[in-house]
């Protein structure tokens, strides 16, 4: 299982999602450069956080040119695994891979903090080794983490189970005030309508150890590691 | 020699901040009077921000060796040894002026460049802290939102956590707001990097951003008192462009990856003069050439003293070893970034400056970097403090109720609206998060933690400028021992009025004596540190002298750490070392008797060492579960921050202090060497006998449980009461 990190200038979770795949899952990693659109035979590509460009111009918007973004277009159209966490979900958004778009805070100030999250699609590659309705506790560290599409996107994501973790209390409940961001539907993390791009604004390569405060966020990486051992076996 | 002999007048000596006595030293020693742009040039390096005139001889008084110290003061940063071959690389630096001016850029551009400091010792930074004071609230909220939204501005987007700080408020602080971040890096010992302009021939590399016209004299409007006239001063403030200078710290981290690297400079106060020339002082008899019309600039028209003189941000000079000048292009290049040949290193002990062939500086290096004369300035003592009359303090009528108003207090509530604003957690390292006594952050691939604190409580320093910094000096290694972690070292920024005025430089005196003497007490060097003078206004409002102590500590094991919220129902709550009247100076005071008068709590050092070795000598033996500094706002606020920051209760019998203690000083007394600890029951008969060895008072406070913190009849107020009080401290959204 070979996990490809991209790294674009301003990019900084690509350090923290490499030290997870290498030292804590044990999976083989691969950094790729923003200017080289060879994908290296990667399993699962993860965009992660950071602030790509600055994101002087609006989050994502220059990203999206990248030689490496179109090598990772072709890769999902092909159905590859792609992951956008925090500044990846703006990216995916932005290259149109995902629908909606991320803006800025209801708050109008960055959050980091810790939010639940409750697990809505337990049957995808990124989330085999969570339950359903299971909660999930995992940091933000966004400006920009809003989520909003418009009213017939937001009613075809949610027909369609795109939506995959909402934010949530402790006991699961998806409520006003456990929404740090203003997200419409109290959205964190949505798929593609073939389940192999999943965009998230909580970092979970912040909490896979847990001396870090908790290890929800390695059940992700460990469910993108089974289910390429399911397709490896099949 | 007259002035008018020499063509210069009192403005253009003005403009560049420098005295007709300096003036005459500069002619003196070239022999001729300086052009303009050498003028300009000796300017900035002569301002006190640069030169360190007014406090260098005092400086000198501060130890800063010890067995671990592998970089005292004088370079980018101090470094110390962690073993295993790691070496933490740290410093502290203020951006007041700026940041009084505009407080967006200014706290921005100070986090940019303590980060270029440590980045040029070849560290990459893992952690920010920040310092912070303002006027009260709501009145200087402007200042206070725009320096929080700054720092988060450039280190969330740059990806450095912040984990930590501290922020105060008082009225002295109204118009002259302080900002001192620090920044902590990691290296291998092996490959830490000094700033030498070593072997003549060797290429000087401008990095990083184009050069522009953008903060000249910065340095020299740091050294002068703020006016009226301070905001037409904005120009000399930089903007900050944080995407930038993390290309250029990932490109200065692939530095290491070869071997043709000589020496990273940062460009900071006085731009390409200061970085050239230090970089060649530290080196006898270098020198250095330079070619202004190489530098790469943003606008056009700028003359060459524009140019030696720009405060751009995000630039770095990278002296280079002769012929492999490509090799360091392509790696800036990678990640798009400028790069430029300058100059070169010479052998003649000049800074000489030529616009294409033309010489138009030349100046000795030494002169520019060592040759301010020093201010030899007279101290007074100041008016003593006014005296506080214990006795005619009546007692508390309710104590919950003051509790409640002590932990609503600015000075003592909640940062959590602050902290949630800056990215702590990027880096995958903080195993201790900011909001308890220290952060800590893990050396990734060891067991090895740093902890890490900025401590400083200036009103103490304000009623004693001696007693006060050595309490600053000790709260500090407080900080780090409630973590479990042995204190290392310390970097450290003065902060202080001006210093012509001999009470304020006898605060000075007095506050590096008192520094020096609870460092060296406390076996605790200082690697690196700032002074910022002038902090006062037009109209007479000085701040109080405020020394912050900036420290890093060392677990060997993190799997150790203390934090200080109760962690498990059915401890025992014990306090640890012993309470005086010490009220003097307190938040309690202040509070609840709006007075800032008395002397600050009496500090005996040897106690503070024996209670310190205690902590971490019960942390080693898995003795206590929590710890926490009880310092600011006494004991009980100390316990209610347990219960808040673990979210459990503590119930316990009444305290009823034995005479001469009063109930307001046992509960809001701040007497030092104190900390509450949580144990569990087994394990307290083996705590109480080690105190007795270490000569430390332990007395038992009472059991962690519940959802109250109660003192049975004389106190019972929820968890959830005092959060409410303690989270709205600073009245809505920072």
């Amino acid at each position: 299982m070979k996990f490809g990190v991209v790294v674009f200038p301003g990019t900084w979770s690509d350090r923290d999602c490499g030290w997870v795949v290498d030292q804590v899952l044990g999976a083989h990693l691969q950094y790729l450069w923003h200017k080289d659109a060879d994908l290296k035979g990667c399993d699962c590509i993860i965009l992660p956080g950071g602030f790509a460009y600055g994101d002087y111009l609006r989050t994502g918007a220059i990203a999206r040119f990248a030689p490496v973004m179109e090598s990772i277009g072709e890769f999902a159209d092909r159905g590859g695994l792609v992951w956008g966490i925090c500044n990846g979900f703006q990216i995916l958004c932005e290259s149109g891979l995902l629908p909606g778009a991320l803006i800025r805070n209801a708050s109008l100030e960055y959050r980091c903090e810790w939010t639940n999250l409750v697990v809505e699609r337990a049957d995808l590659a990124f989330t085999s080794q969570c339950d359903e309705r299971e909660v999930l506790r995992v940091p933000i560290s966004h400006g920009e983490g809003s989520y909003f599409a418009d009213p017939a996107t937001l009613s075809r994501l949610e027909q369609n189970g795109q939506v995959v973790f909402r934010y949530c209390d402790v006991e699961g409940r998806v409520r006003p005030n456990s929404n740090p961001n203003g997200s419409l539907h109290n959205i964190a993390g949505i798929v593609n309508s073939r389940g192999n791009v999943l965009g998230m604004m909580p970092h979970p390569e912040r909490c896979a150890e847990a001396e870090l405060g908790g290890t929800d966020g390695l059940k992700l990486f460990r469910s993108v590691m089974h289910s390429a051992a399911q397709v490896l076996t099949a | 020699m007259k002035l008018e002999d020499r063509n210069v007048d009192e403005r253009r000596l003005r403009e560049v901040a420098l005295t007709a006595d300096e003036y005459r030293v500069i002619v003196e020693s070239l022999k001729r009077p300086p052009n303009d742009l050498e003028l300009g040039m000796l300017g900035v390096l002569w301002s006190e921000h640069c030169s360190y005139k007014t406090s260098k001889a005092l400086l000198r008084r501060l130890p800063s060796s010890g067995a671990a110290v592998l970089q005292g003061p004088g370079e980018n940063a101090g470094a110390v040894s962690l073993g295993n071959g790691w070496a933490v690389v740290f410093k502290i630096e203020s951006h007041n002026h700026p940041s009084a001016i505009e407080p967006y850029q200014g706290a921005a551009t100070g986090v940019g460049g303590i980060l270029r400091d440590v980045i040029a010792m070849g560290a990459r930074p893992i952690a920010l802290l920040d310092s912070l004071r303002f006027g009260p609230l709501p009145e200087s909220r402007r200042h206070f939102d725009g320096v929080v939204a700054g720092i988060g501005g450039y280190g969330n987007c740059i990806g450095v956590p912040t984990v930590g700080g501290e922020v105060y408020f008082e009225d002295c602080y109204a118009q002259n707001p302080l900002v001192n971040a620090m920044c902590v890096g990691l290296v291998r010992a092996n490959d830490l990097m000094r700033a030498r302009a070593e072997g003549t021939g060797n290429k000087l590399l401008l990095v990083g951003a184009d050069t522009g016209r953008d903060g000249i004299h910065g340095a020299a409007f740091a050294s002068l008192e703020l006016d009226e006239d301070s905001s037409q001063r904005r120009p000399a403030v930089q903007v900050g462009n944080p995407f930038l200078e993390k290309c250029l710290l990932e490109a200065c981290m692939d530095l290491s990856l070869t071997d043709a690297v000589v020496a990273i400079q940062d460009l900071g106060a006085a731009g390409l003069t200061s970085s050239v020339a230090e970089c060649a002082g530290r080196v006898p008899g270098a020198g250095a050439k330079i070619d202004v019309s190489r530098v790469p600039r943003r606008e056009r028209g700028m003359t060459p003293y524009d140019v030696m003189l720009s405060e751009s941000q995000e630039r770095m000079l990278v002296v280079v070893r002769r012929g492999r000048e490509a090799d360091i292009e392509r790696i800036f290049e990678t990640w798009d970034l400028t790069s430029a040949v300058i100059g070169e290193v010479t052998n003649d002990g000049h800074l000489t400056v030529v616009d294409h062939k033309e010489q138009v500086a030349r100046v000795p290096i030494q002169l520019l970097t060592e040759g301010a004369p020093l201010r030899r300035l007279v101290g007074l003592p100041p008016e003593p403090a006014p005296a506080l009359d214990i006795d005619a303090l009546p007692p508390p009528a309710d104590i919950g109720a003051a509790l409640l108003r002590m932990l609503a207090s600015p000075n003592l509530c909640s940062r959590g609206p602050i902290i949630r604003r800056y990215d702590h957690m990027v880096g995958d390292a903080t195993v201790i998060p900011p909001g308890g006594d220290a952060a800590m952050l893990r050396v990734k691939g060891t067991k090895i933690g740093i902890a890490m604190t900025t401590s400083c409580n200036a009103r103490y320093c304000h009623l004693d400028a001696n007693l006060g910094a050595q309490l600053a000096v000790a709260e500090a290694a407080r900080n780090i021992i409630a973590t479990g972690a042995q204190p290392l070292a310390i970097t450290d920024c003065l902060n202080m009025a001006n210093p012509d005025r001999p009470e304020v430089y006898w605060q000075l005196e007095e506050t590096v004596s008192g520094m020096a003497q609870a460092c060296r007490s406390l076996d605790l060097p200082i690697v690196s540190g700032n002074v910022s003078l002038y902090n006062e206004s037009a109209g007479g409002a000085a701040i109080y002298p405020t020394p912050v102590i900036g420290m890093v500590g060392q677990i060997d094991d993190y799997d150790r750490r203390l934090q200080a919220g109760f962690k498990h129902e059915g401890d025992f709550v014990l306090l640890i070392g012993s309470s005086h009247n010490d009220l003097g100076g307190s938040e309690y005071l202040k509070v609840e008797h709006d007075m800032v008068a008395g002397r600050p709590p009496e500090l005996d050092l040897a106690r503070e060492r024996a209670v310190g070795k205690l902590i971490l000598t019960a942390a080693r033996a898995g003795l206590i579960k929590t710890a926490h500094d009880c310092s600011d706002g006494g004991m009980l606020v100390a316990l209610a921050e347990c219960c808040l920051l673990g979210g459990i209760g503590m119930r316990g019998p009444a305290l009823n202090p034995e005479p001469p203690l009063r109930i307001d000083a046992a509960f809001f007394g701040e007497s030092p060497s104190r900390f509450i600890v949580s144990a569990p029951s087994r394990a307290t008969p083996e705590l109480q006998s080690l105190a007795r060895r270490h000569h430390v008072e332990i007395a038992l406070l009472g059991l962690t449980g519940g959802d109250a913190l109660e003192l049975e009849g004389q106190l019972k107020l929820t968890v959830q009461e005092m959060r409410e009080a303690w989270e709205g401290g600073l009245g809505g959204p920072a």
